[in-house]
């Protein structure tokens, strides 16, 4: 016997300004199978949650809907509360009216209220059909893989191992460190980056649960949270590591300004990394050197902030003032983003020691011109609204970093997105910056986007704090809500191996012929090869063609019949 | 084995993700939230850039897994009282200050709150609307508690009234309950007490106090909010008008010698995400933001700022206004500022609203709890975490920093920061490297 419950939210204003929340509930209740129909003014607060688990033991639900926001964030939130009142949480079902209705038709309250009556309908038709569904458990194995060993890949694997973790560590080049050893001194407290490095290459090297791969590359991945296969390609050599989590931390490269500048043309115009490397030497001899911050950033096409680039040139140019007092530094910045305490203090300092600002906007960009051992540069000053001339020895463009090349490929092999500029795309930008929507996989440093030592080091941390989560648990839950074939209708196609994204469905024997079956752990619940399937003989549990059939009856008898 | 414990001071973004990653971790965890909700304030805040993501919408979630997650103890409305003892062993007294409510008892059904006669300015709000004396922060507290404000109760100071007490059913007002004091051992603390709004008043060059028509901006985010002060509509304090034009000024108190030599790292961006939230509320607002130099050095940023210029129509001027004084009658502002180039000149324009963004100063209380924990402040009252190699220890072993108590960082730092701590504390308790 059916007992469903409808409720609907108010969500302050969010959806009651647009939405006739009352007029919803009183549909609501008349709708088949519905015995009760209430509202909360925040139905994800204490007291929604505490009132929706009340009304279901007091009117004995089976069947729980609510009409609230989206899923992706609230959909955990009140299943629980279901499965606290006693009801399989898979006979839930979340209709989204905020999103749907009083957001996109915030001005057309009627027919926000109008929609919002349908999908609810359509919402109760499918919860009549909702069936109890079963997450399953699987073990993880306690190991995990970090990909890159520069200061991201080192902070994270540090990290792991001192929790107990066995770790492989998996680096292209053949030594670790990555694009930090080209940076002598790091800013803006002047620590030496060599000793950083070692330092952490020593609780590498110190722990007999390290595995350190140089010189190689991932070949390939497979499997699932807790149960990754890795192949790594060493040399001519394959490895096959079993892992419960990986972190990438690919990092990032310095882009080369062919073209910009007189880059390429003049031997005086570098990039910040050949200065630093410069600086490194004893026999640093510039006197007059000009820095331009945002060379091949903040403009079209790369519309970006670096947000390493001007700490560095500030760095730098105090670096030169130490070995050169008589040096003429000139920085030219569009803004100078020295954002925090430490930095900030950096900008005064830099000022202080004389170092000269130059404020340039991308209409009148600097211009290059030819002189004997070196440039000279025309550039119009903002501040004082007049084109000065720059006698220089030496140009440095501080150019943006960028997607190191291989970063396609590692994306293609973890199935994991990446942003319009190639760096990788997060979970949430704001409260998810070091996981992947896919689980056990996470990201640091400046794979995501370009940060500074320290930060790489606490992401690093970070992304090893998340992958440390299932390996010291032991388990993961798996979805519920996957595929299922039925094997009397498959014609063991393949269809459905070739439209699974996650490589999940497998052709099988099944009794004296074949049939395709779904790996529960690896299916993600997407549907694709419901979709594929020529046969009707995919399900997917939670979204059956039953289920979705009935929910398209009772939009259209909602709409034939009216909304009262 | 007996789970090892953590204790969390400060229960907004910063502290709730390491409380949830230490707690998914296997830890206990008891957070020590000094007002009576946690959240901090990014519960305040209507959304969050360079998404426009409601924050309240991400935020709520993560405090329930607080109030639900089996590993996680909350002390809200409490402070810690000392703390005796080394890693791995801390032995800390919290003090969980009395609410004169029976919080086992307490349904937050609002009929004390009905019946109170006692209104005081909203520290929610940010003083835009007033609370009763005995109140909810706001409605997605968590805990979802009533508290009796002792200062203004007037049962409290004068010992009449009393009419809460008759209003609630539940039996759960209790006039006599005092503090309670709890002990409880820990391996690792963790500092992520946030920080303050700079008081704008201080620095009277920005009328603040003495226009109507200046606000800061978390009284801004508070007028944008659909939940807040005035359901989300865009006014002006002085007559309630919807303003005509708005100017937000940048680096109020800090970039100043005068005042905090620091940038607060997150004020240009929320400035930008106000203006077009601004721009959407009242479509033909028009917005001029005031700044030295506009910082847009996280993801999705620089785009967020052209998306603000090039499609609102937002006005970006270079410059640090001197002074901003009322303009005729009650309403409205009149700001004096240079502008740039060899022909710079002195120039007065008149502004409907004034939003003021003043520095994000470390809590007042870091003070304290760096004496009761024997770390270091910085100069500027942020604690000290001297070693880049671990970079969310503080100056005591054991003893960890997430979130702006480190410096001037914006929500994902925090919330990076703060799975660090988790991790930092389990290579601690786990013997590792130290």
């Amino acid at each position: 016997m059916l007992r469903i419950g409808v409720f609907v939210c108010h969500c302050g204003h969010n959806i009651a300004s647009a939405v006739d929340v009352d007029e919803v509930v009183e549909f609501a209740r008349k709708l088949p199978g519905v015995v009760y129909a209430g509202q909360n003014l925040y139905s994800c607060s204490q007291e929604g949650l505490g009132s929706i688990k009340k009304s279901i033991e007091d009117n004995d639900l089976n069947r729980v809907v609510v009409a609230a926001c989206t899923p992706r964030t609230h959909e955990p939130l009140f299943r629980r509360a279901c499965e606290q009142a006693g009801i399989n949480k898979y006979l839930f079902e979340f209709v989204n009216i905020r999103e749907h209705c009083s957001w996109i038709h915030a001005k057309e309250p009627e027919a926000a209220t109008g929609k919002a009556k349908k999908l609810v309908a359509m919402g109760v038709a499918k919860a009549s059909l909702l069936e109890p569904q079963e997450e399953g458990e699987s073990a993880v194995i306690p190991r995990a893989v970090v990909i890159g060993a520069g200061i991201s890949g080192l902070a994270a694997a540090a990290s792991l191992l001192d929790q107990g973790i066995e770790t492989h560590i998996i680096e292209s080049k053949n030594c670790v460190g990555g694009l930090l050893r080209e940076v002598a001194v790091i800013g803006p407290e002047d620590i030496d980056s060599r000793n950083l490095i070692n330092s952490l290459e020593k609780r590498l090297t110190s722990s007999p649960k390290a595995h350190l791969h140089l010189n190689s590359r991932v070949k390939e991945v497979k499997g699932f949270v807790g149960n990754f296969e890795v192949t790594i390609a060493k040399g001519d050599e394959d490895i096959t590591v079993q892992a419960g989590a990986i972190i990438v931390a690919t990092g990032t490269r310095e882009f080369q300004p062919a073209g910009e500048y007189g880059f390429d043309e003049y031997p005086a115009v570098i990039t910040q990394l050949e200065l630093e490397r410069r600086l490194a030497k004893s026999d640093f001899a510039a006197s007059r050197m000009a820095i331009i911050n945002c060379a091949g950033s903040r403009q079209p096409g790369r519309e970006y902030c670096s947000r390493v680039c001007c700490n560095a040139s500030l760095k730098n140019a105090l670096r030169i003032l130490d070995k050169n007092p008589d040096a003429q530094v000139t920085i030219l910045h569009r803004d100078i983003m020295s954002c925090g305490a430490a930095a900030e203090e950096l900008y005064r300092r830099a000022s202080e020691r004389g170092v000269r600002f130059v404020r340039y906007g991308l209409e009148k960009r600097p211009q290059v011109h030819a002189k004997e051992n070196g440039v000279v540069l025309e550039a119009f000053d903002e501040t004082l609204d007049e084109t000065i001339d720059l006698d220089l020895d030496l140009l440095i463009l501080a150019t943006p970093l960028v997607p190191p090349e291989d970063s396609v490929e590692t994306g293609k092999h973890l199935k994991v997105p990446r942003d319009k500029y190639g760096f990788f795309l997060e979970a949430h930008v704001k409260l998810r910056p070091v996981e992947f929507a896919t689980d056990g996989v996470f990201v640091c440093g400046s794979a995501r986007w370009p940060v500074s030592a320290r930060e790489c080091i606490w992401q690093g941390q970070a992304a090893a704090a998340k992958a440390s989560i299932p390996i010291s648990e032991g388990k993961v839950r798996i979805e519920a809500i996957t595929a299922e074939v039925d094997p009397d209708r498959c014609a063991a196609c393949g269809n459905c191996v070739l439209a699974c994204p996650y490589e999940a469905i497998e052709i099988v024997e099944h009794l004296d012929t074949m049939a395709a079956k779904v790996n529960e752990a690896q299916c993600k619940g997407c549907g694709t090869c419901v979709a594929a399937c020529h046969n009707d003989a995919i399900q997917q549990k939670g979204f059956s063609s039953r289920q979705l059939g009935a929910m398209i009856d009772a939009l259209i008898r909602t709409a034939t019949e009216g909304t009262q | 084995m007996e789970k090892k414990r953590v204790v969390v001071i400060g229960g907004g973004i910063a502290g709730i993700q390491a409380s949830l990653d230490l707690a998914d971790r296997g830890y206990e965890v008891h957070i020590v939230e000094k007002s009576p909700s946690i959240g901090g304030h990014m519960a305040q805040l209507d959304k969050t850039f360079p998404t426009n993501d409601c924050s309240m919408c991400i935020l709520s979630p993560k405090m329930i897994s607080c109030a639900d997650h089996a590993n996680v103890v909350l002390h809200t409305y409490s402070e810690l009282e000392s703390v005796e003892g080394s890693f791995p062993d801390f032995k800390v007294t919290i003090r969980e200050k009395a609410r004169f409510i029976d919080t086992d008892r307490c349904t937050a059904c609002g009929d004390c709150i009905a019946k109170c006669p006692v209104k005081v300015p909203s520290e929610f709000e940010e003083g835009l609307s007033k609370r009763k004396a005995v109140y909810l922060p706001f409605p997605q507290a968590v805990p979802r508690k009533v508290t009796i404000d002792k200062k203004h109760c007037r049962m409290l100071t004068q010992e009449k009234c009393g009419v809460c007490k008759k209003a609630c059913q539940a039996g759960a007002v209790d006039f006599e309950q005092e503090d309670a004091i709890i002990e409880l051992r820990a391996s690792v603390i963790v500092l992520a007490t946030g920080f303050d709004l700079m008081d704008a008043a201080a620095m009277p060059q920005y009328g603040y106090g003495i226009c109507k028509d200046v606000v800061t901006s978390l009284q801004l985010e508070r007028l944008l909010s659909a939940s807040g002060p005035s359901n989300g509509h865009l006014r002006r304090p002085s007559d309630d008008k919807e303003p005509r034009n708005l100017g937000f000024i940048q680096c109020v108190g800090s970039r100043d010698s005068k005042a905090r030599n620091y940038c607060s790292s997150v004020c240009c961006m929320y400035a930008t995400k106000e203006s077009i939230l601004a721009r959407e509320h009242a479509p033909d607002v028009e917005i001029a933001i005031f700044y030295m130099d506009m910082r847009a050095t996280g993801k999705g940023f620089q785009e967020f700022v052209s998306r603000a210029r090039d499609i609102y129509g937002v006005r970006y001027v270079r410059s640090r206004p001197a002074k901003i004084q009322p303009a005729n009658g009650d309403s409205g502002v009149l700001m004096s500022y240079e502008t740039r180039g060899a022909a710079g000149e002195s120039k007065t324009e008149e502004f409907d609203l004034i939003v003021l963004c003043p520095a994000l100063t470390p809590s007042t209380n870091n003070t304290d709890l760096a004496e009761k924990l024997d770390v270091e402040l910085d100069g500027e009252g942020f604690f000290r975490t001297p070693d880049i190699a671990h970079p969310v220890d503080t100056t005591g072993k054991g003893i960890l920093v997430c979130g702006f108590a480190s410096g001037p960082i914006d929500i994902p730092d925090s919330v990076s920061q703060a799975s660090a701590v988790a991790a930092r504390a389990a290579e601690l308790i786990s013997g590792g490297e130290r």
